[in-house]
């Protein structure tokens, strides 16, 4: 229906989300709204913003998981966002040439004014990454911020995604994960990142760096218990000894 | 616009906000921002904003006002105060909420004459507060911080998602990366503890138990710093011994008042705070006539290493495993003495010794809500100081930092004012509401010792309370205890919801009358900028505007933001103007006072002392000679800290980002406490008054002199009923108690705790139309163990039963939470019609309060007096004390109980949209659909 652009992309923007410092705030979540609702998508509407059942357009959304019970038992919070896949079905899928991939730089787009909101691609992406608009019956999804990162009116330092320049806990990146020179793909490789459901064969670009391993004990090796001071003479004898001058 | 105080940058688009983003350089936030921090747009057109002054005309509750002028307005509060002040000033409570204009307010109380005056911290942290300041003349949170950058072990308690939070986020990213192990001790598993290396899911209010076991466990190996306990700790002061004296447990001092030691070198008596001094650490030593001391340290050991703070005899009521302590305290050990660090910065200490450099013990903690709201929380903080200390971990590379202006000589030199004769009519007080009581002599009472403030606060019932206990006044108002009053005045405190213990009971005592027909709090004044609950129930309603219209400061006189690196406070310039009859609460406060003809607010002749209203203040008020809300570029504008009034001193801060940051130079960073070149700068500044050291007290004399004066020995002695209560938990070491108000623990077996969620920290954003949806009802969360027992599933709907009262609520089930502990998020619940929502809003008919079940006071005891529940030294609210038990409930409407009668609207407010398509206008013409 619509094609992905032959050649894989020269450079491939994506996102590095580090699983291990999330703390699932939310900041990400309301920066990318805010940003959004009036950028290139404007806007993010929301139904009964007031009412009995509010619910929106979000780009980006955080959820909580627990896995896992007692001593191993872990809470990871989980940013989704478009992932810009390679191979990403929500393009194919799409039988106007709205849903588009850019060549230059692997950023998945919406061409609104092509969008018939059919629905289709957000039933092809595997990952729930695009929300229908219900009051502008179009498809919207994250951009990347690609009215930030290519923006010449903001200071350099700026020129990256709303949720990355926000995030308290510094737990998201942003750079070109075909270069493997670039910042994230050097984290990508020190960490394991990865794109989730490989199998599908999708091809993300986005990647997740998994939780650390939990540490019970620092890295060189402490004893389970501390030895007492003075066995003996109690640790008023101890205390003797070490003042003893 | 929250406590974290972030500095923002607003961006405008045609007169409205089209984004708000975080300052990178300002030294809060350096850039990021919370969700809260990006929702502010929503918080600005929010429909439930206030649209003018409003005066009641049905009965209070049931939300009927007449919108009025704000010259009706003001002329009638300034009529009814100005009575109550030529008659009896402590006839008005003025109590304000989350405001950050706090230096404000408790000099505007004071220049009125009442000290009946607090914000919110009775009901918030004052237990963090007090203990840092009666331990360490600082603080967790606003008073230090990690050293983030250092650190090599981080250990944070009762601290899931709260203050403060962009600086702990920053901060946490920062270990993360370091790769440093972060321990989170807390009886759920969200936020922080989800990314910790190690969750210790505590049982609530045994955080004191866990700490002393530890400092059991280090004591028993000799795993503490000697010498930074005797250098800069009270650890060699010798304690008097002979019970029955005067003296007793007070410490041993020369005739010019100063601490002795005993000398282990010299084996002389010698004040313990001389240059040279070697304090001896054990040992009796036989003074003059009979008369016996030991050293403090020798005191802790005795205390500390018995049998009942071993690891084995803590687990079972911690709920943490024997060997998981030792190993944790095995791990500190490791982390202070094995892995420490050394900045090669020589500096200079306190008593003119050169040091070559810096040696750091890199273990540090934070701690807050979790310990601070239980009535055991301030002698757990003490604890947490306690051990900080024995690692030798305070104010030094990697550990726990100060930031100035503290540290402040321990406890600080300011005494609460409003004693017996410092209130009088048409009189200002002779100093602040708020202080801290270094003795007895110091409390808030009447000669017969019932108190002087409506709260109780500095009265024996809670003697420390530095900062007020404004969840006891709508109660002690409503009895006439101590004394009735006539005009409740508060600003952004929700009292008649989510901020008051017992809702029900508060409205109820809100909206009662005497026989007479009058109200029995017969005049309420609010100001909000929002339609909150506590509206409904006012008399007079002074609307403030948001954040984003009015100037706002954040002086090094009230809750600085400084870092360790150097003190720094901000400003916040409006950026919008209002678009309705709202004007800025300060502005008010200050036209108030000058109608009222308050001293300081008046000039010479008459006129209105600050005519353009708080931007005037900021700049020309002087606390102190040189001295005032803004320490930046003062005098000719190269002066800092102390310096004449700069007339031009707003347009520096704006130049500036909004913020001034004084930075330290590197060998005044650390040791602050006892580093010369630190404290000499430090009073130069004005931050102290002079440049002493400041010894940590880990044994308090003020607290042993409350005790002896409870046991008859010495000092004006409190009535017979507080006795026992004073002589108890005014113990000079800290010590762990179980939480006061315990009840039946096998009717109520399961603790209940809240949490606010990091989207609305230190708020309750539900007009916020984007951070609703990130939490619009809660659940009571409960662990999957404890939920099979009872035969409950996920979406159960359940009583929740306390000894006050029973609500119901829908269950979610989760495996990380304390096993004995439910909790929910705090104040998502919203009653409805409130904050303009729709009454069907799942805030109102599936969101809830645990509010509902938590007393007020707590049961009756011996001879018929109840006391606040509450910390009984420091009178702050005891929130997380909560015991209830869990009911299957039956299957009938899946709505939360109780349900309050839906509010009106109290004015025409603008219709809440049905579509919101915020930021449509900002989409290009040719880009428009």
């Amino acid at each position: 229906m619509t094609s992905l652009p032959k050649e894989p992309p020269a450079r491939r923007l994506g996102l590095v989300i580090d699983l291990d410092t999330c703390v699932g705030c939310q900041a990400c979540v309301i920066a990318c709204k805010e940003w959004n609702t009036g950028g290139f998508p404007a806007p993010l509407t929301d139904q009964e913003p007031y009412g009995a059942r509010p619910r929106g357009a979000f780009l980006n959304r955080v959820h909580g998981y627990e896995a896992g019970d007692g001593e191993s038992g872990q809470t990871v919070h989980f940013p989704k966002s478009c992932l810009h896949c390679d191979e990403a079905a929500c393009v194919t899928v799409c039988p106007t040439g709205a849903s588009y991939k850019r060549a230059e730089d692997g950023i998945v787009l919406v061409d609104e004014s092509l969008c018939i909101g059919c629905g289709l691609c957000a039933w092809a992406c595997p990952y729930g990454a695009r929300e229908l608009d219900a009051d502008q019956g179009v498809m919207k999804k994250c951009t990347l911020c690609i009215d930030r990162i290519y923006n010449e009116n903001l200071p350099e330092a700026d020129r990256r995604p709303a949720c990355v320049a926000c995030c308290p806990t510094g737990a998201r990146h942003f750079g070109d994960l075909a270069n493997p020179d670039s910042a994230v793909s050097k984290l990508v490789a020190e960490r394991d990142g990865f794109g989730p459901l490989p199998e599908l064969g999708y091809q993300p670009t986005n990647r997740y760096l998994p939780p650390r391993p939990r540490r019970r004990e620092p890295a060189d090796h402490v004893a389970a218990t501390l030895e007492p001071a003075a066995p003996q003479g109690g640790f008023l004898a101890w205390l003797d000894r070490v003042l003893g001058d | 616009m929250c406590a974290c105080r972030c500095g923002i940058k607003v961006h405008l688009r045609d007169g409205q906000i089209r984004y708000i983003e975080g300052n990178p350089d300002h030294p809060v936030n350096r850039g990021v921002l919370c969700a809260k921090g990006s929702a502010g747009i929503m918080q600005h057109y929010s429909p439930a904003r206030l649209t003018g002054p409003l005066k009641r005309v049905g009965e209070r509750g049931a939300c009927a006002f007449q919108e009025i002028s704000w010259d009706e307005a003001l002329a009638t509060a300034t009529a009814w105060l100005a009575r109550i002040r030529a008659d009896d000033p402590r006839k008005l409570a003025f109590f304000t909420g989350r405001d950050q204009s706090q230096a404000l307010t408790g000099w505007w109380a004071s220049q009125f004459g009442t000290p009946n005056y607090a914000a919110h911290g009775g009901f918030c942290s004052v237990n963090m507060a007090a203990a840092g300041m009666y331990t360490l003349g600082g603080s967790f949170w606003e008073f230090g911080e990690p050293d983030w950058d250092r650190t090599r072990y981080f250990m944070l308690f009762g601290c899931a998602e709260d203050h403060d939070s962009n600086p702990i986020k920053i901060g946490l990213g920062r270990l993360k990366q370091r790769g440093v192990k972060i321990v989170s001790v807390n009886p759920v598993r969200t936020g922080y503890s989800a990314i910790a290396d190690e969750w210790l899911g505590i049982t609530p209010g045994t955080d004191g138990l866990l700490v002393l076991s530890l400092v059991h466990e280090l004591l028993r190996a000799g795993a503490v710093d000697v010498d930074y306990l005797a250098r800069y700790t009270n650890a060699g002061w010798l304690v008097a011994q002979n019970q029955g004296r005067p003296d007793y447990g007070l410490f041993l001092r020369d005739e010019e008042g100063r601490p002795l030691c005993w000398d282990r070198r010299e084996h002389r008596l010698r004040p313990a705070e001389d240059a040279g001094a070697r304090p001896s650490l054990k040992g009796e030593v036989q003074i003059a006539r009979g008369r016996r001391a030991l050293p403090v340290f020798h005191l802790m050991a005795e205390r500390y290493l018995d049998a009942r703070y071993s690891p084995d005899a803590v687990a079972p009521q911690t709920g943490i495993a024997a060997a998981t302590i030792r190993r944790i305290a095995a791990e500190l050990a490791q982390a202070a003495f094995r892995r420490e660090i050394a900045l090669e910065i020589p500096w200079t200490d306190a008593w003119g010794k050169r040091h070559e450099r810096m040696l750091g013990r890199p273990v540090s903690m934070h701690a807050m809500r979790g310990i601070s709201a239980h009535s055991n929380g301030f002698h757990t903080c003490r604890a947490l100081h306690l051990l900080q200390a024995l690692l030798g971990s305070i104010d030094v590379p990697g550990g726990w930092r100060f930031k100035p202006p503290y540290p402040k000589p321990v406890p600080p030199g300011l005494k609460p004012a409003g004693r017996p004769g410092e209130v009088a009519p048409n009189r200002p007080l002779p100093g602040p509401p708020l202080g801290f009581p270094a003795g007895p002599e110091d409390l808030l009472v009447e000669a017969d010792g019932s108190p002087c403030r409506i709260d109780k606060a500095f009265s024996w019932e809670a003697p420390l309370a530095a900062h007020g206990m404004m969840h006891t006044v709508i109660g002690n108002a409503f009895h006439g205890d101590p004394y009735p009053i006539d005009t409740l005045f508060m600003y952004m405190a929700n009292m008649a919801w989510n901020s008051a213990m017992d809702v029900g009971g508060t409205i109820e005592m809100l909206t009662a009358k005497d026989a007479d027909g009058e109200y029995r709090i017969p005049r309420i004044i609010y100001a909000d900028a929002y339609f909150s609950e506590t509206v409904a129930y006012a008399d007079l309603i002074l609307p403030d505007t948001t954040y984003l219209e009015r100037w706002d400061c954040i002086s090094l006189l009230d809750r600085p933001i400084s870092k360790a690196e150097g003190p720094a406070d901000a400003i916040r310039q409006p950026v919008l103007a209002p678009d309705r009859d709202v004007r800025p609460f300060q502005d008010v406060l200050l036209d108030l006072g000058a109608r009222l003809g308050l001293p300081g607010m008046l000039d010479q002749e008459g006129n209105p002392a600050f005519p353009k209203g708080y931007t005037d203040y900021l700049v020309h008020h002087e606390r102190k000679p040189g001295i005032g809300s803004l320490a930046g570029w003062r005098g000719d504008g190269g002066e800092h800290g102390r310096g004449a009034p700069n007339p031009e001193q707003l347009q520096r801060y704006v130049e500036n980002g909004c913020f001034w940051q004084g930075e330290l130079s590197p060998d005044q960073r650390f040791f602050k406490h006892a580093n010369r070149d630190y404290l000499d700068y430090a009073a130069r500044m004005g931050f102290i008054d002079r440049a002493a050291p400041v010894t940590f007290q880990l044994y308090s004399e003020v607290l042993q002199k409350f005790r002896l004066a409870a046991q008859g020995i010495a000092g004006p002695p409190p009535p017979q009923a507080h006795r026992e209560r004073i002589e108890t938990y005014f113990d000079p070491l800290p010590f762990w108690y179980a939480p006061l108000d315990r009840g039946d623990e096998h009717l109520y077996p399961m603790h209940a705790v809240t949490q606010r969620p990091m989207a609305m920290y230190h708020s309750w954003g539900s007009q916020n139309a984007w951070l609703r949806q990130l939490h619009s009802s809660n659940r009571l969360y409960l662990g999957r163990e404890r939920a099979a027992e009872m035969g409950l599933r996920d979406g159960d709907w359940v009583w929740v039963v306390s000894r006050h009262g029973r609500i119901k609520v829908q269950v979610r089930l989760m495996a990380g939470v304390n096993p004995d502990t439910c909790w929910t998020w705090n104040a998502i619940g919203k009653r409805a019609g409130a904050w303009h929502l729709a009454p069907q809003a799942p805030e109102a008919t599936k969101g809830f309060l645990l509010n509902h079940l938590i007393d007020w006071l707590l049961p009756e005891r011996g001879a018929g007096y109840r006391y606040a529940n509450a910390d009984p030294v420091t009178g702050q609210a005891a929130w997380y004390d909560l015991r209830v038990r869990v009911e299957k409930a039956q299957p009938e409407a899946a709505v939360s109980l109780p349900q309050l009668p839906v509010l009106a609207t109290p004015c025409e407010l603008p219709e809440a949209p049905a579509v919101l398509r915020y930021g449509r206008q900002f989409r290009p013409e040719s880009r428009r659909p």
